[in-house]
């Protein structure tokens, strides 16, 4: 069981901003992440594209704003679990709650706040009739241990990224790896699509465009997919397994029925005072979150974090004296042991 | 002409919406259907309109002029599902007056 003060859900911008309030205020803090990396949207979906309305940041790069983010936090030393959803809550009788993901990995927190943005990550399914018979029976989405394709036959379909990357990274441990994309230009980094080719030339990558994955074979494991070529007749390809990558698209998924106030696929919060849910102990923060006047950006986020911070205090210590104090006065004092203080004023006299 | 245009909209369940837009606030189709809630918040605009996640992919029934698909739009349509010829992403189409009397249906929510 992994226990701390504030379990966060969502390792996106806003989560991560909530590691640094806290820390101020000497809590913990522990984030769940459905992705296998931090940063939420930022890394997942643009991190090389520019954000402009960073507070003092004139332009910023999403993955860079996730970098400074985790550079910021460090000394209060978060947890993380990642590549896991939180699944269930469970209010414990005194007011704590537990936390389980969809591994089974527990978590015990006298704060849970959710940060999830959009929800968490999911892979986008293409509609192949029959499709999710086969999942772990030879159909993946990710690819989480490449061991298990040594020496098989995989087929790969999607034109971005991962496709590439992966057939690329397969072609030295499968027997066999085909990729199929609908068009002829493929959306990756210009050297991953130069590998390609250069793979492709090799015999090492068998590519297949313009086509489509139409069908999938098999009784209870996969042993071949239909493959439809434009201006020729279907016809199909032997392989243990097809891994369709068409990229992550985020679904609200369990948070749903944890019995939270939902409208327009967002938690209903107290704006008025700390962006508490309907269930005490529970907040919602950034994109995750509604409320009268809402906006969906980052640095509302931060400040949504800043305040639930404040009373998530008050919650687990309700007779303790405390009132804010400006890092550069208090400076940062880390988990770690290391201090960071605004430099004393040198008094020297003048003769 | 006018800076307000009329445009059709079909939602999700078939209904069609006929929708004042606005050419001089530098709004999209996607942002013109968010605006409206033609289409439940979340399952649209997702990555924010930057091509990068095909929730507002949407098929022109109208031969309105619109401009061409860039690169990105079309390496998304690419990976999408549910394309058809007259696919293209709200997020990239631009309001302007020529677009008046533009119709266009929303594709299944992804």
């Amino acid at each position: 069981m992994i226990t701390t003060d504030i379990l966060i859900i969502g390792a996106g911008p806003t989560g991560l901003f909530t590691v640094f309030e806290a820390g101020l205020l000497k809590l913990k803090c522990h984030l769940i992440d459905a992705l296998a990396q931090p940063g939420g949207q930022c890394s997942e979906i643009y991190p090389k594209k520019p954000i402009y309305d960073i507070p003092a940041y004139p332009e910023i790069l999403a993955g860079d704003l996730t970098h400074k983010l985790l550079e910021q936090t460090k000394q209060f030393e978060p947890g993380f679990t990642l590549g896991e959803r939180a699944e269930t809550i469970d209010k414990q009788e005194d007011g704590t709650f537990i936390v389980t993901t969809n591994k089974g990995t527990k978590h015990h927190a006298k704060i849970v706040a959710i940060a999830g943005g959009l929800g968490s990550f999911e892979p986008r399914k293409p509609k192949i009739e029959g499709l999710e018979k086969f999942e772990d029976n030879g159909v993946e989405y990710i690819i989480k241990e490449p061991e298990l394709y040594r020496n098989k036959r995989v087929v790969i379909s999607g034109g971005g990224d991962s496709a590439l990357d992966w057939a690329i990274f397969l072609s030295d441990v499968a027997e066999e790896v085909t990729l199929i994309h609908r068009r002829n230009e493929f959306r990756g980094a210009l050297d991953s699509v130069e590998k390609a080719q250069e793979l492709k030339n090799l015999g090492k990558i068998n590519i297949i465009t313009p086509a489509e994955v139409k069908g999938i074979l098999g009784t209870d494991k996969v042993t071949g997919v239909a493959v439809e070529k434009e201006g020729e007749d279907a016809f199909i390809i032997d392989t243990d397994h097809f891994i369709p990558l068409f990229g992550l698209s985020p679904k609200l998924g369990p948070i749903a029925n944890w019995g939270l106030e939902i409208e327009k696929n967002a938690i209903k919060v107290n704006n008025a005072l700390d962006y508490q849910t309907n269930i005490e102990g529970v907040y919602a923060i950034g994109d995750v979150n509604t409320y009268p006047g809402k906006l969906k950006l980052i640095l509302c986020g931060f400040h949504e974090a800043t305040l639930m911070c404040q009373s998530a205090y008050k919650r687990i210590f309700p007779d303790k004296k405390y009132v804010m104090k400006y890092t550069t006065v208090g400076g940062v004092e880390g988990f770690d042991g290391t201090k960071k203080e605004a430099p004393k004023a040198v008094v020297k006299a003048i003769n | 002409m006018s800076v307000d245009i009329n445009i059709k909209i079909t939602d999700r369940n078939g209904v069609t919406h006929e929708v004042v837009a606005p050419t001089d606030m530098a709004m999209n189709l996607m942002e013109v259907v968010r605006s409206y809630e033609l289409a439940e918040e979340g399952t649209i605009g997702v990555c924010g309109g930057m091509a990068m996640c095909a929730s507002c992919q949407c098929y022109v029934t109208s031969n309105t002029a619109l401009p061409e698909i860039s690169d990105d739009e079309d390496a998304m349509l690419a990976e999408a599902f549910n394309v058809q010829d007259n696919s293209r992403l709200g997020c990239q189409i631009q309001m302007t007056p020529e677009m008046d009397g533009l119709e266009v249906a929303l594709a299944p929510e992804m």
